[in-house]
């Protein structure tokens, strides 16, 4: 009797501060629920130390993959598109004209294939757990930048070499990989919740950022593209990404100008879009994936 | 009374069966989405086989019509059988997924643990993990780092917490990951069926640790299909049947509904003309199993009576006939068999129909799954003569359990044994 009248007290003392929550059928567009997102942080905190802590394990190179990859792209494009075909650089050495370029399509890319593959492959845990899954997603993309911040140990090394050094704009470089973080997460959104219908998304993806690379000016210079189709041109928000960057570091065209603001306002529409979608099809997720 | 903290009102879960959720190309719905908003999309989904000269993807309901209310404090035994909608139940009240209809309404936080060590990564090590699986069970790092201690404690594994944990054996594997989830503390505890891995010693573990929980004031949904656990721990029993809730009383009375339920057809095997076992002299017709108010049943309280009856008839006289049973167990081990003879007063069957029933008293057989064949025969004439392969089972169910813990008995027979304790005169 005692322990009964006990917990009814006890009960009657959390009564004030429990929340309450509704569950109801699939509600179609609803909001953004980000403050949900912001109360998991720590999940999103684990689960993106997960990804790093685990990439590079049994693997006899480890880390060095996040520099191997880029570097051998650098001194292919060096070759065949500096060296033999004689592709533009600005008037910067190739190499690191090149490699400025792959730096933030690498980010890109990477983070771009792990948020489109991250419902799928987590699919244990969205069948299991409640959180909200937008986690996943951001997660995938935050780990990625792990392996930026290796490789740009790199691109510092290239400049001392090359004895480049950057003017005031380079302060702005960190807008540059927000935007392209942005738009890595923009279209995965989109693609990892139609992954989850669709399994076709995996196989279009490798095509995808092939596809992506060449229309984004990693190998050669945007300069090349007229004048008066470069606000087209910047539809692709890449190409804002990419020439930001090489403007921030290398200083030696005028900046990516109308180009990077048509770029801004296709990642804002494209990650916005993709948030709404993604929170539509959530609600369905752990019944299809 | 305390006040009510879950109330379900109306829930009911639709799946689509099979692939029937993916139509359509990639591109077509990329072509579809860019022209019309989604609900358009959703109206060609649901035209699309139409088309194809069905009448519409197929469909089942997981859960119909579900309603009902726990008060703060309750332990609610969920019980049913597979596909009962125990698990979609689960999934809905812990917002995995969501109900086609109905509204759900909960006060307080809610901790679900629906399958004992999701995500766990096998490279990370067991602290890594206890820190990760935490995160995902809602705990915040603080209250992790706080119980760690604890966790690896009751999960025994001191000294290789450091080290992967695909080099743990299964064993220590689903302590720590029991561990991580027992210490979670929400006012609402969600349980699917965890009991039913690791060995008996841990099984004890958990249930001694579930206990604490129920005893702690918060209120547990449990599922479980462990009946000596959901009588000691609950105090009320949900009974689901394909989809619908049958029963909601106490867990006394929803074992026993449970345990003598609807699925009699499996309790009894009907041969016909063709298939049965026969000679020109006789014919078996069905065998079954009956509870002790005569009821088919094919899982059998062990406290209980029951019976295992033969039907047959006889097609021509026959003298001495005997019929009779033998008994496995699950592991193949015989159990028993008997027969009939001098149940019979005269020594000639004429040509009719009959039953032989043998009659068990409760405590006599352990809990498990056993299965019986039969024979005739007439010693000393060589005809009829046959026995038919182990044809008929039925299960052994202990809601008593055994001590503190309610464990299973060791062994194969459960009798009720009479002790007896008394002082020795000193000598």
């Amino acid at each position: 009797m005692e322990s009964k009248l006990e917990i009814v007290s006890q009960g009657d003392a959390l009564n004030h501060k429990l929340p309450t929550l509704m569950i109801g059928p699939a509600e179609g567009w609803t909001s953004l629920g980000l403050k949900e997102v912001w109360e998991y942080r720590e999940l999103l905190y684990f689960l993106t130390w997960r990804d790093i802590k685990v990439r590079y394990k049994q693997t006899a190179l480890g880390a060095a993959w996040a520099i191997i990859q880029p570097v051998f792209m650098m001194i292919v494009f060096s070759l065949f598109f500096g060296k033999l075909a004689g592709v533009k650089s600005d008037g910067v050495p190739y190499p690191i004209f090149t490699f400025c370029a792959l730096l933030p399509w690498q980010l890109f890319a990477q983070a771009l294939t792990s948020s489109s593959n991250s419902l799928v492959s987590n699919e244990q845990l969205i069948t299991k757990v409640y959180f909200p899954r937008l986690i996943v997603p951001i997660s995938a993309v935050m780990s990625g930048l792990v392996d930026f911040i290796i490789s740009f140990a790199v691109l510092l090394a290239l400049m001392a070499y090359y004895r480049v050094v950057p003017g005031v704009a380079v302060l702005s470089l960190p807008f540059f990989i927000v935007l392209a973080v942005m738009t890595a997460l923009g279209v995965g959104l989109w693609l990892s919740a139609l992954n989850v219908q669709y399994r076709d998304v995996r196989y279009t993806l490798n095509f995808l950022t092939q596809f992506w690379l060449f229309a984004t000016p990693v190998a050669y210079s945007s300069t090349i593209v007229p004048e008066r189709w470069r606000p087209l041109y910047g539809l692709n928000p890449m190409v804002g990404v990419v020439e930001g960057f090489r403007w921030a570091l290398l200083g030696k065209t005028d900046g990516p100008g109308m180009m990077l603001w048509v770029s801004v306002g296709v990642v804002i529409l494209i990650l916005i879009g993709g948030l709404f979608y993604f929170r539509r099809m959530e609600q369905t997720f752990a019944d299809i994936v | 009374m305390s006040e009510i903290v879950i109330s379900c009102e109306n829930v009911s879960k639709r799946y689509r069966i099979g692939q029937q959720e993916r139509y359509g190309t990639l591109r077509d719905t990329l072509a579809s989405m860019l022209a019309a908003p989604v609900r358009r999309l959703r109206s060609t989904v649901e035209r699309a086989p139409a088309q194809n000269g069905h009448r519409g993807p197929s469909t089942f309901w997981a859960l119909n019509d579900v309603s009902f209310e726990v008060r703060r404090g309750e332990v609610v035994g969920i019980i049913g059988h597979n596909g009962a909608g125990k698990s979609t139940l689960l999934k809905i009240l812990s917002r995995i997924t969501r109900p086609t209809s109905g509204s759900i309404e909960l006060h307080g936080r809610v901790g679900s643990l629906l399958e004992v060590g999701t995500g766990f990564h096998p490279e990370l090590s067991g602290r890594e993990n206890i820190f990760l699986n935490g995160a995902m069970l809602g705990m915040k790092q603080a209250e992790i780092k706080r119980k760690f201690d604890e966790i690896v404690a009751f999960a025994d594994v001191e000294k290789f917490i450091d080290t992967p944990v695909k080099r743990y054996s299964s064993g220590m594997y689903v302590r720590l990951a029991f561990g991580v989830a027992a210490h979670l503390e929400p006012e609402i505890l969600i349980v699917d069926e965890v009991l039913a891995v690791g060995d008996a010693q841990f099984q004890r573990k958990c249930l001694g640790k579930m206990n604490d929980v129920a005893k702690s004031g918060r209120t547990v949904l449990f599922v479980s299909h462990n009946m000596a656990a959901l009588r000691s721990l609950c105090n009320r029993g949900l009974v689901l049947d394909k989809g619908n809730l049958i029963l909601d009383t106490d867990t006394e009375t929803a074992v026993r509904e449970y345990l003598s339920d609807d699925s009699a057809m499996e309790a009894q095997v009907v041969w016909n003309e063709t298939d049965a076992p026969s000679t020109p002299e006789i014919r078996f017709l069905k065998a079954y199993i009956l509870d002790e108010e005569g009821q088919y049943a094919p899982v059998i309280d062990c406290r209980k009576d029951f019976s295992i009856a033969l039907e047959y008839e006889v097609l021509e006289p026959i003298s001495g006939l005997r019929i009779g049973f033998f008994m496995r167990n699950a592991e193949g081990v015989g159990m028993c068999g008997s027969n009939d003879p001098e149940a019979w007063a005269n020594l000639t069957r004429e040509p009719h129909r009959y039953v032989s029933r043998c009659d068990f008293p409760g405590y006599t057989l352990n809990a498990g799954k056993y299965s019986v064949f039969f024979g005739a025969d007439a010693p000393p004439n060589t005809h009829p003569s046959f026995v038919t392969p182990y044809c008929l089972s039925f299960t052994i169910e202990d809601v008593e359990g055994h001590g503190p813990f309610k464990d299973k008995l060791p062994g194969v027979v459960r009798p009720k044994l009479k002790w007896d304790v008394r002082q020795l005169s000193q000598s």
